[in-house]
């Protein structure tokens, strides 16, 4: 060892003469003797740890993501959630072994793989799907009545298209169409309609939560409900971030701002919070209606139309003093409606839980920030927040989205 | 069941051609070949023409027998190959174990078996390991064979990682029953004991382990036919086999997730029973199903005279399907008047759908 000692004094006697160590080195450092470590102990196999795993059985923990049904055949992606590789070695469809092909033949973590399985499936039975395992464990997907999904030819990308249209668009333009009558409503009035606002933001901030965490349930790759808070701080950060971040350019011309945030602005962070929320609601009624386990009637339909119309209104209401243009509001209408219809071609296409679960929590952080920017608009002149008018709109606002969102329990 | 269905089978020997074999059967071939392929390949339900997935070049890696059970319940590419297995179900049919056997001084035949309990691994179904207890390194263990009267000697040694038994019904003294507690009872990993009582009573019996819990001792594949011929003999039968109904709980819950006979799900419906048109076919039929409550067997296009438990030389009962709970016995005498291929099964569907069936194939006499 004295040749390290000799180079490591040489080095020490170096740094006295040297410019210092660059800094980003200094940080680099660490992270390589880490990798480097974490692969020693990887590639030696833990040494001294072998014992630890000995005598434990693999874990086999695995979530059915997905279940498709074509004439003749069930189509089931599943994903490994557990810690150790997972390999499908048959597929039981109530009671009855049936010939299938996989993508994958062995899940590592993490990975999933689609079942491909012959089975002259009946119209309208319910089926038990079993996968068992090479250790012989069983993954159950319940059936509850077999019925064809909906082929992903573009005739279904132009339908989800409309849906997102239907649900999205056309209820945020509806809304917008307050806006005169906001224009000429009196102070108190504005600030009901803000505590409205508020109100309905709250309860999609809510709903969205509980949505989230509704899809990832039995789904614990990826964290499962984690990734619906995550989801919700990042977009409130992001929000945050980026709103401090226009207001410190503005700062550095216009002296002397309110602390407030102008309406014009207000109203834009309102459509971004409400887009990121209808993304995450197209996301989840286009992969239910792929996997066919929502069937959107009219009323559905309509249920989302009246529940989103009010969506319009939130993003108007700021405006009430300063008036935009036509293609300004237009704008707005458009940022808030249009993610529905990439929300709906995406569920419909990729449907990943975790992903649905990320964003229906990014849109719940998203409005829960436009909320949380709208109190100070409530103040009155004695520079209360919460009055009983304010208070009335926001319980106003949570009973009219609860009202509306009884009509699309689906 | 489609009667036509049988003639799309191969024949036995095209089945062991392996490759061409496999070549033609493209739902075997897929499971095989996906990890690489991506969701193009389908396989129709068995039945699809292989030409757009040979696997001529593939390594002969293979799990099953890769034979499509056209409109037949099986597994994707077939049953499992016995060799992989680590169960031949059509060796264990003939295979009776009558025992290293001497003449003791009073006369009688002694028969002496070393049995030895071991803890392994078979492939039940095409990428499914069952760990397994067994008696000599099989499921079901070796049917003993002894004639009524016989002084029988078993010489048993617990190499599994529990406490085993040898239970066996018949007449014996309480210390011979395998009971834990009672005579040597448990026999703990690596201890040995001999169990001494003499045949008696003639029938079709079996053996199993006795130890606590039973269910898994049982269930994990210890058990075996205990088969005593009549002093006098019974008529001459021209192929006598035995047949133990069993069935695997891969996930421990409370069912089982396969079926077989003599151990390996599907594989008569492969590999099906030779035999000759014409010819007295006599079948030991054990059931030591575990889990479910009722067993049963029935062939097509004949019927059989049934003996229940073998105890008596006059039969119960003409028929094609008998129903046996855990641990009935009885044997099945019948004869093929036609030649073809017959199927065999539980008349419980979804014990047949599950691995219990298969086929007779008669021979032209």
């Amino acid at each position: 060892m004295s040749l390290d000692e000799k180079t490591a004094g040489a080095q020490a006697a170096e740094l006295h003469r040297r410019p210092p160590v660059p800094r980003w080195l200094l940080g680099l450092g660490p992270l390589v003797l880490i990798a480097i470590l974490l692969g020693l102990f990887s590639l030696l196999n833990a040494p001294g740890l072998a014992q630890l795993s000995e005598g434990v059985p693999p874990k086999e923990e695995v979530a059915v993501e997905d279940v498709r049904l074509t004439p003749g055949q069930i189509e089931i992606t599943v994903r490994n959630e557990g810690p150790d590789p997972v390999a499908i070695a048959q597929v039981n469809i109530s009671d009855y072994y049936a010939p299938f092909t996989q993508t994958r033949e062995t899940m590592a973590p993490l990975e999933s793989t689609t079942l491909t399985i012959s089975y002259h499936w009946v119209d309208g039975d319910p089926y038990e799907v079993a996968l068992v395992t090479s250790l012989g464990g069983k993954i159950t997907a319940e059936i509850d009545a077999a019925a064809l999904s909906p082929e992903r030819g573009s005739s279904f990308f132009s339908l989800m298209a409309l849906l997102g249209i239907y649900v999205g668009v056309i209820p945020v333009a509806l809304g917008m169409l307050w806006m005169p009558f906001v224009r000429r409503s009196p102070g108190s009035w504005i600030r009901i309609l803000l505590g409205v606002t508020i109100g309905l933001l709250g309860f999609l901030a809510i709903d969205a939560t509980l949505e989230g965490m509704d899809v990832v349930a039995e789904n614990g790759a990826f964290g499962g409900t984690l990734v619906v808070f995550l989801g919700a701080l990042l977009a409130y950060l992001a929000l945050e971030g980026i709103d401090a971040w226009m207001r410190r350019h503005q700062d550095l011309s216009i002296a002397g701002l309110p602390a407030a945030l102008p309406p014009q602005r207000l109203a834009l962070l309102i459509a971004i919070g409400i887009g990121l929320h209808n993304l995450g609601e197209g996301l989840a009624i286009g992969s239910a209606y792929s996997v066919g386990s929502l069937a959107l009637g009219a009323t559905l339909i309509v249920g989302f139309a009246i529940h989103n119309t009010t969506e319009g209104l939130a993003i108007v209401t700021p405006l009430a003093k300063e008036p935009p243009s036509l293609g300004r509001l237009a704008v707005l209408g458009l940022i808030a409606g249009v993610p529905a219809i990439a929300g709906a071609l995406i569920g419909a296409t990729v449907y990943q839980p975790a992903l649905s679960a990320f964003l229906l929590g990014v849109g719940a952080g998203a409005v829960a920030q436009v909320a949380i920017k709208l109190l100070p608009m409530m103040k009155d002149h004695a520079g209360r927040t919460f009055t009983p008018l304010t208070s009335a709109g926001i319980i106003l606002g949570l009973a009219v989205m609860f009202a509306t969102g009884l009509l699309v329990q689906a | 069941m489609p009667k036509n269905a049988s003639r799309a089978l191969p024949s036995r020997r095209s089945m062991l051609s392996g490759a061409a074999a496999l070549a033609a059967v493209p739902a075997f071939s897929a499971l095989q070949a996906s990890a690489s392929s991506g969701h193009d390949q389908h396989s129709g339900n068995g039945t699809a023409t292989g030409s757009g997935t040979s696997r001529a070049g593939d390594p002969p890696s293979a799990v099953g027998t890769g034979v499509s059970h056209a409109g037949h319940a099986g597994f994707a590419g077939g049953s499992v190959l016995p060799e992989r297995a680590g169960i031949d179900p059509t060796a264990i049919l003939r295979d009776f174990d009558r025992g290293k056997t001497s003449t003791l001084p009073d006369g009688r035949t002694l028969r002496e078996w070393d049995i030895v309990a071991v803890d392994k691994d078979f492939e039940i179904a095409p990428g499914v390991t069952f760990a397994g207890w067994s008696y000599n390194g099989r499921i079901p263990g070796p049917t003993l064979w002894a004639r009524e009267g016989d002084a029988l000697r078993i010489n048993f040694t617990n190499a599994g990682a529990h406490p085993h038994t040898m239970h066996f019904h018949g007449i014996h003294r309480a210390e011979m029953d395998g009971t834990p507690g009672i005579g040597a009872g448990s026999i703990a990993p690596g201890q040995s004991f001999t169990y001494e009582f003499d045949a008696t009573p003639f029938g079709t019996h079996l053996y199993h382990c006795h130890q606590s819990p039973l269910a898994p001792h049982i269930a994990k594949g210890l058990y075996g036919g205990f088969i005593i011929e009549p002093k006098e003999g019974r008529p001459k039968a021209d192929d006598e086999m035995v047949m133990v109904m069993n069935g695997y709980n891969t996930d421990g819950g409370d069912d089982n997730e396969f079926y077989s006979v003599n151990g390996l799900p599907f594989h008569f419906m492969d590999f099906p029973v030779q035999v000759k048109q014409n010819a007295l076919v006599r079948i030991h039929l054990i059931n030591v199903l575990e889990y479910d409550p009722i067993n049963s067997f029935h062939v097509h296009g004949n019927f059989f005279h049934y003996y229940p438990t073998g105890t008596m030389l006059t039969p119960s009962e003409y028929t094609d399907t008998i129903s046996q709970v855990q641990g009935q016995r009885g044997i099945v005498e019948l004869r093929f008047p036609y030649p073809g291929k017959y199927m065999f099964h539980a008349h419980k569907t979804e014990f047949a759908e599950l691995g219990w069936m298969g086929f007779f194939e008669v021979g032209a006499s």
